[in-house]
């Protein structure tokens, strides 16, 4: 076996968490103040998770700047999720929310101010009051460096609270018992170059988004879906996988973010011919339309030929009108990134933008306890034992077909809560780990041999270029069946050409190559699930726009897609019915209607 | 007079040479310091001939080029690429700054010179070893210290001009791109905690809502902790988020004073 060959160091802990950005930190934090002995690997240093990226705001009904109920933020988010987002999960997040806040600021979160000395709160796309009728300021901020403020704060409250770190450990596969209860992981230590086996009564699965499967995201390098990868190459299945969020506001050329908050604060887009487009497309919200809605908008009015620039294919930000004390106040970082990245003064000039590829609705299925869920027979919510996954790797779902600005950063801190909350209910700490069976190790380790070893004709960087490209064209803001049918064969045939990588570095210590690979062959399985569960989902619903089937189908499609993923890339399908309850009799479920704004 | 010279095993030695493909129209040479562990060989300084017509505007973008299209083994630290995750930080021409938000048109005319973070133990290429940074992080008790307990279901108040005062130090990046600058923290690395430390340690201390503001400032009164600083400025000059550490140092030392008085 080629299994014996290595050396492993084995590690028991109650709890594994994979992954530090906002929900992982903030789960590792509420475990390791519980009791239970936790270990958070990760393989970058927490501050540097994409978290940190995050701009506009964390959203709550806290009616800082006026009137507001969590009740709206409920109605807002079922809305904005185009009646995909459980309405159970909707109504724990949004009710925890100005909690989950005020949490954050007694941690220390350095919160821009009212001048009532409170949190100051900002509009952003698609948050109402009176269930749709003003426009709610609900979004709290940190200038424009929210995920930056909050990260950085979480990071301190774990070293507070003495959290364990495994700071570039890269999780390879995940363990399991011969009941099926997820029972550790596989990880390699990049600074050593050994691995290292995790065993715990639960793993924690807060990986992260996939943006990198497609060419231009605003997602960081290290956004792989490596959660989705670990759980589809053991047999679960994800779910929603055809709703990839593009953000209407890329910089053009880069793909760098520039928050939404900028026209929460007065900015707006204008085309070719210097009009206000968003009038016609969205008469009440205008700019401040939910970001499916915009960035179909954009796309529209490029592809009719008011584009700007000189190959008419981007569309300009404004905010020169906002004046350089509220742009050096509210948004000082962006001013900072237009200027480098689109070599922009934007007290004087627009920033030239382009819908990009920044979100996962999709991910791994869970309830709102963070616990992950299968469909087994007539039961849709089975529970997974030991498995959990909270944040963009998970599927909980509270944003439906279409995520609100500033509820990502929200569903990380309320769900990586609930998971702390969840595994002190369930396990006893200390608890005597089981043995594992014999051969639990065996994949992980053979395909690590084979990867070390792999010595095909395709550099990684090339076969990750090609599912790059094609996922960028053919599984873009618009579909069809035709791109759709041609997509899938490509990424099929791409997810083939993995057999055939190469693998150019050797050594054990920090082999960058190596691990990129592993990344790759993650990306590859979500690419596979999206592009497939694009092609199968006839209908436009939120971030998921059908040329072909331009309306909404709630008789047949208001289900949540269940994907899974062989060994071949051979994708196969099942659906969960969407809970159209609420958690409680404290708000009313919202029955599906059209959605305008 | 006393000679010094590098140890044998860490000189560095002419490395490989990669030339630019066939048709390349505008190419920028690029020498990068290598080192792999795994080896009983010499650091060496290999060359790479990089066709910036097919190339993204950043050092990072030419690195990475270099990574996806050239040589996979070539090991670097990189995430966010926007400036943010302060992971790409290392040394081009001579300054500290990071990869991703250094333009290779801003960078000195010639050939450009890629090292790691001087100063630190080496990895492999141009990733350090930032443990003891971080140790040095953690020493300070970097997060909010209070005995009053907050309001139970408010935020903590805060005045705009008290949270004014946390801007152009929260936004610290923990790059170590000031600390790896500073020749004192090259010599004392082992007790001076170095500008960004410093830096972090006075973000707390002049936070409204801190109240361990007394245990932080004799924490720090330590002829090496704080005392090192000889206000050299490198650490102000090369932040790549444009910060001041060395202003901040200087408050330290000047609440110190105060306290005295």
């Amino acid at each position: 076996m080629a299994g014996t060959a290595y050396k492993i160091q084995e590690h028991k802990y109650d709890i594994v968490v994979v992954g530090a950005g906002g929900a992982g930190l903030r789960a590792t934090m509420g475990l390791a103040a519980t009791g239970l002995s936790t270990a958070c690997i990760t393989k970058v240093f927490p501050t540097r998770s994409h978290t940190v990226a995050a701009q506009g705001g964390i959203s709550a009904a806290l009616g800082n700047m006026g009137h507001d109920d969590w009740r709206f933020h409920f109605y807002d988010t079922v809305k904005g999720g185009d009646w995909l987002g459980d309405q159970d999960a909707i109504e724990y997040m949004c009710k925890h929310a100005p909690a989950a806040v005020i949490e954050l600021e007694h941690y220390g979160v350095p919160f821009s101010r009212t001048d009532e000395g409170r949190i100051y709160q900002r509009p952003f796309g698609g948050m109402t009051t009176d269930f749709g009728k003003g426009v709610a300021q609900r979004t709290c901020a940190a200038a424009d460096r929210t995920g930056h403020a909050i990260l950085h704060t979480l990071y301190q409250q774990a070293l507070k609270h003495d959290a364990q770190f495994f700071i570039e450990y890269f999780a390879l596969d995940l363990i399991f018992d011969n009941e099926g209860a997820c029972r550790g992981v596989m990880a390699l230590d990049l600074n050593e170059g050994t691995l290292h086996l995790f065993r715990a009564h639960g793993v924690v699965i807060a990986t992260g988004g996939y943006g990198r499967a497609y060419f231009s995201c605003t997602s960081a390098h290290t956004c792989t879906g490596d959660g989705g990868g670990l759980a589809l190459r053991a047999g679960l299945a994800l779910q929603d996988m055809e709703f990839v969020q593009f953000h209407p506001t890329g910089i053009y050329g880069a793909g760098c973010l520039i928050t939404e908050g900028v026209r929460g604060e007065g900015g707006f887009l204008t085309n070719s011919k210097g009009e206000r487009f968003m009038e016609r497309y969205a008469p009440n919200a205008k700019d401040l339309a939910s970001r499916d809605v915009v960035s179909r908008a954009m796309t529209i009015e490029i592809r009719e030929g008011r584009g700007v620039g000189e190959h008419h294919d981007h569309i300009y930000l404004n905010l020169q009108h906002l004046g350089a004390d509220t742009l050096h106040e509210k948004l000082p970082g962006i001013s900072e990134s237009a200027r480098i990245f689109a070599g922009v003064d934007v007290t004087k000039q627009p920033i030239p933008v382009l819908p990009t590829v920044h979100y996962n609705m999709g991910g791994i299925p869970t309830n709102y306890h963070g616990e992950v869920v299968r469909k087994v027979g007539n039961d849709p919510d089975r529970i997974v034992e030991g498995l959990y996954s909270i944040g963009e790797a998970a599927c909980v779902s509270v944003h439906g077909g279409n995520r609100l600005g500033s509820n990502s950063l929200l569903d990380l801190v309320v769900f990586g809560r609930a998971v702390a909350q969840r595994c002190a209910e369930t396990i006893r700490p200390d608890t005597p780990h089981k043995p594992l069976p014999a051969s639990a190790c065996d994949e992980a380790l053979t395909r690590l041999d084979r990867l070390r070893n792999a010595k095909g004709s395709l550099p990684t960087a090339q076969i990750r270029l090609n599912m790059q490209r094609t996922m960028q064209a053919d599984a873009a803001v618009f579909r069809t069946e035709k791109t759709l049918q041609e997509g899938c064969v490509k990424m099929d045939a791409i997810f083939q050409s993995f057999d055939d990588v190469h693998v150019s570095d050797r050594s054990l210590v920090w082999n960058s190559d190596l691990i990129e690979t592993y990344e790759l062959n993650n990306l590859l399985y979500n690419a596979v699930a999206t592009i497939h569960s694009a092609e199968q989902r006839h209908e436009s619903r939120g971030a998921h726009a059908r040329e072909d089937y331009p309306e909404r189908d709630d008789v047949n499609w208001m289900k949540h897609t269940l994907v899974s993923v062989d060994a071949n890339g051979k994708c196969s399908f099942d659906y969960r019915p969407v809970h159209s309850h609420t958690l409680t009799s404290d708000v009313e479920p919202v029955p599906p209607k059209k959605r305008v704004y | 007079m006393a000679e010094f010279s590098l140890p044998k095993n860490s000189r560095i030695q002419p490395g490989k040479h990669y030339p630019a493909k066939e048709g390349a129209k505008r190419t920028r040479t690029f020498h990068i310091y290598r080192w792999d562990p795994d080896t009983s060989d010499n650091p060496r300084m290999d060359t790479y001939e990089v066709d910036l017509a097919s190339c993204g505007p950043m050092v990072l973008d030419a690195l990475l080029k270099i990574k996806n299209e050239v040589d996979p083994t070539l090991t670097l630290r990189r995430s966010c690429r926007e400036g943010i995750c302060g992971s790409c930080a290392m040394n081009i021409d001579g300054t500290n700054t990071l990869a991703c938000i250094c333009a290779i048109e801003d960078c000195k005319a010639g050939d450009v010179k890629i090292h790691p973070l001087p100063h630190m133990p080496v990895v492999k290429d141009l990733v350090p070893d930032l443990t003891h940074f971080y140790a040095q992080h953690a020493s300070i008790k970097p997060w909010l210290q209070t005995t009053t307990p907050p309001p139970p279901d408010r935020e903590r108040l805060q005045s705009k001009q008290d949270r004014a005062k946390l801007d152009g130090l929260y936004e610290c990046i923990l790059c170590a791109c000031c600390s790896t600058a500073c020749p004192s923290y090259w010599w004392n690395a082992d007790r001076y905690l170095g500008p960004a430390i410093l830096l972090q340690a006075y973000r707390w201390i002049v936070d409204s809502r801190d109240e361990a503001t007394g245990e932080r400032l004799d924490a720090l009164e330590d002829p090496f902790k704080l005392y090192r600083c000889h206000t050299i400025m490198n650490c102000t000059r090369t932040c790549p988020k444009g910060l001041n550490p060395a202003k901040a140092i200087a408050e330290i030392k000047k609440l110190l004073v105060e306290r005295r008085s």
